[in-house]
């Protein structure tokens, strides 16, 4: 970019993709969310859509059979916006891949890149995760419990990871583990000795996305598995771009939150007439109106940050914490203007009342 | 494309605006909360500088900046002004209401002076009186009457809330030439201060913004010049010079938020100043659950303040790009108002005594944002416009 100028516009290219996935979205995931929450399935086929966009082939280098396009954080965010505006679950499924390959393309060794990217250019949706979170109070990201530790020519992993997402297919996973006084990040691969995938876990929210438990037992991986080699990644970017892409998604969840309500609210009539037209609904939509717009400046403010070079460590941070505050507090609403009819499944704002709790506590779901 | 990052061009009127808050309002922002009223002198050195002002209209035949039309982003006066009104406010939000020759009148005069008139009135402090004893929030409801008789106007009412009604030359007053025609009926006009007739009946004491003048006027058979009326004197059958008036707060509106954005940073920069000295490190990577309260009650407003900014930045963004921005205006402003209100009052309780005790200026600032949730429509009204625009409901539909 030669000379920064801000602009709150779209460009075409944005304006597209946008369409596209919203497009995308309305065909496959919105008349289908409900049974996919219910049925705690996420059909492989609405993936494999998704996946034929080719937007994580367009991330990476030619040399490694993608398309070179430069990866875009703020594009990510407004593709990430619009799926969880459709499902979270479906948002953080399809782009799994997506957060596994843009960060061995932008942290990983020559090895890592022509090893690995190549799969994520083929037809077909290559499962890849990354294990993140771990089940323990006061969990704090940059400080895995999780272990890395050097022997002989390799790593010995061992720890505990939930919320591992499609973990029992990913071919592959990103581990965060802590290694050499940081955090970091290990490329572990399926079948590994010592990576156990536990049941289904049962959560509150994300009912059609399945994760897991996976503990590690002296999982020994090859040395260069490492992330970024010896010296390992930078982690807080991993966390700063894992942030944005959560904002993008509570932004998502809450605009889904905020047009049901709203329409709802022209439609439901009480004492003779529609309960929008009462200031005290009235003004609860107007809240969640700007809120929703606010929770997106602020995504995309960070996304800008990384996309003109800059760290983004205090955008992100705050980013994430007006999110998942305010992706709360207006699904919460979301649910409280349809009164009884919020709390019952018949209607969305419940799912995304449940949904939107994850914004605040999960990290390294998605990325930008 | 999305480019929030802020420009470099941006940053250097932030910097240089900061100096100047910092080197001239800061240090008499108390000596003018105290001795209200009284005239801060120090400001003369701005009354070439017309923040509150706007550009003058184009002449007939006058060319168009040639970027006009090519879809590419602008560089404009609306985003310059609320980045400068957040950083004079840094300094005292009261005493940029005091700049002389900067008056809310004056950015009326700049939007629809006559050639003649701009000529007349150009360089006078103009003041604006809108608000009546039974007319706030309603505007449209205002009984000042002007009756053309001959070739003068005469006016007759009550005005108050006027803003530098006492350092003024003059004051735009909203009247109604025709009571029964409702809201195309009212016009505005220039008042010179020493017409017979027109009254500066007295000055209020206020919560805070003490160092701006605020006061009620009297029009008793006030007669001015035909000729002071700004804009048409028709009154049509449809509301659109109502409407075009009010449109005047759509550039106004994010110039409220940015005063709010100021006067909110000031009290997080002294808050973090002090969490700092006494050992708390704010460096954005800590677990939300893991730190202090204080500490996340800190970020947490560092949060809102960077989403009162973006709003605003974009409402006026929007002006700058030619865009119809009267819903993001008043979402600017709504968000603002409140949170700046909610921000200097938490500060208060961080800052613990030193948030109570007029030694330093954070109870100031807490009395100081009150107002910004008020003037240029309460929040209530701007939630009203906001749920109004997104629900696609008239102003008989939603009350």
């Amino acid at each position: 970019m030669s000379e920064n100028i801000i602009s709150f516009d779209l460009s075409e290219e944005q304006v597209m993709m946008k369409e596209t996935i919203s497009q995308l979205v309305k065909n496959n995931i919105l008349d289908n969310a409900h049974n996919m929450d219910e049925n705690k399935d996420l059909p492989l086929e609405f993936l494999q859509k998704f996946w034929g966009l080719g937007i994580p082939a367009s991330n990476i280098p030619e040399a490694y059979g993608g398309f070179g396009m430069d990866s875009s954080p703020s594009m990510n965010a407004i593709v990430l916006e619009e799926l969880a505006c459709g499902d979270m679950s479906f948002a953080i499924a399809a782009t799994l891949p997506l957060l596994f390959a843009l960060t061995v393309s932008e942290m990983g060794t020559e090895d890592q890149k022509s090893k690995y990217l190549p799969s994520f250019c083929s037809e077909k949706f290559f499962p890849a995760t990354a294990a993140v979170n771990e089940m323990r109070f006061g969990f704090d990201a940059s400080q895995p419990a999780t272990t890395a530790v050097k022997k002989n020519g390799s790593y010995i992993i061992n720890g505990g990871k939930c919320f591992v997402p499609l973990a029992d297919s990913a071919e592959l996973m990103l581990v965060a583990a802590f290694c050499d006084n940081k955090a970091d990040l290990f490329i572990v691969e399926k079948g590994t000795p010592g990576v156990t995938v536990q049941e289904r876990e049962k959560n509150l929210g994300l009912y059609a996305l399945a994760t897991n438990e996976v503990t590690f037992k002296d999982c020994e991986i090859p040395a260069e598995n490492r992330l970024g080699g010896d010296q390992g990644c930078n982690f807080d970017l991993f966390l700063q771009k894992s942030r944005i892409a959560l904002s993008a998604i509570g932004t998502g969840i809450s605009r889904a939150s905020y047009e049901y309500a709203k329409s709802y609210a022209r439609e439901r009539k009480q004492f003779g007439e529609p309960i929008a037209s009462r200031q005290s609904i009235a003004f609860m939509i107007a809240e969640m109106a700007y809120e929703v717009d606010a929770m997106r400046l602020l995504t995309w403010k960070a996304a800008s940050a990384l996309e003109n070079g800059k760290d983004a460590r205090r955008e992100s941070y705050l980013a994430k914490l007006y999110a998942g505050d305010m992706t709360m507090k207006i699904t919460d609403y979301g649910v409280q203007i349809l009164g009884g009819h919020g709390y019952v499944r018949d209607h969305p704002v419940e799912r995304y009342y449940r949904n939107g709790r994850g914004i605040a506590i999960l990290e390294g779901m998605a990325l930008v | 494309m999305i480019n929030l990052e802020t420009p470099d061009y941006i940053n250097n009127m932030r910097s240089s605006m900061n100096n100047l808050a910092k080197g001239v309002l800061r240090p008499i922002a108390r000596k003018y909360d105290e001795s209200e009223h009284a005239y801060p002198t120090e400001l003369e050195m701005f009354r070439n500088i017309k923040v509150m002002g706007r550009p003058k209209k184009k002449k007939d035949g006058e060319q168009a900046s040639p970027d006009k039309g090519n879809g590419k982003p602008k560089r404009g006066m609306n985003l310059g002004t609320v980045v400068t009104i957040e950083e004079m406010c840094w300094g005292d939000a009261g005493l940029l209401l005091s700049l002389p020759n900067s008056g809310l009148g004056n950015a009326a005069i700049a939007a629809v002076a006559t050639d003649e008139q701009l000529e007349k009135f150009g360089d006078k402090w103009a003041a604006m009186a809108i608000t009546e004893p039974g007319s706030g929030s309603d505007s449209g409801s205002i009984t000042t009457t002007a009756k053309l008789e001959g070739d003068e106007w005469v006016l007759n009412g009550e005005k108050i809330f006027v803003t530098c009604a006492d350092r003024c030359d003059v004051v735009v007053v909203w009247a109604t030439v025709d009571k029964s025609a409702g809201k195309s009926a009212i016009k505005s006009f220039i008042v010179e201060k020493d017409r017979p007739g027109f009254k500066l009946e007295h000055l209020e004491h206020k919560l805070g913004i003490r160092s701006s003048d605020t006061g009620t006027f009297v029009l008793d058979n006030c007669r001015i010049p035909k000729s002071n009326i700004l804009g048409d004197s028709e009154v049509k059958t449809s509301t659109d010079g109502f409407k075009g008036v009010m449109k005047t707060f759509d550039n106004t509106r994010p110039m409220v938020a940015s005063m709010a954005i100021g006067i909110a940073r000031a009290a997080l920069d002294f808050t973090r100043e002090k969490l700092e000295e006494n050992g708390f490190v704010l460096d954005y990577s800590k677990n939300l659950n893991n730190i202090s309260s204080l500490e996340k009650e800190f970020y947490t407003m560092e949060a809102n303040l960077e989403a009162m900014r973006m709003l605003t930045w974009r409402a006026a963004w929007m002006a700058d790009n030619e865009k119809f921005n009267n819903v993001e205006a008043s979402m600017a402003k709504a968000k603002s108002g409140r949170y700046g209100t909610l921000i200097t009052q938490k500060c208060c309780e961080l800052l613990g005594p030193l948030g109570f005790s007029q030694q330093y200026l954070a109870e100031k600032w807490m009395r100081d944002s009150k107002i910004m949730d008020i003037f240029e429509g309460t929040g209530q009204i701007q939630h009203l416009i906001i749920a109004r625009n997104v629900l696609e409901m008239s102003s008989s539909e939603l009350k």
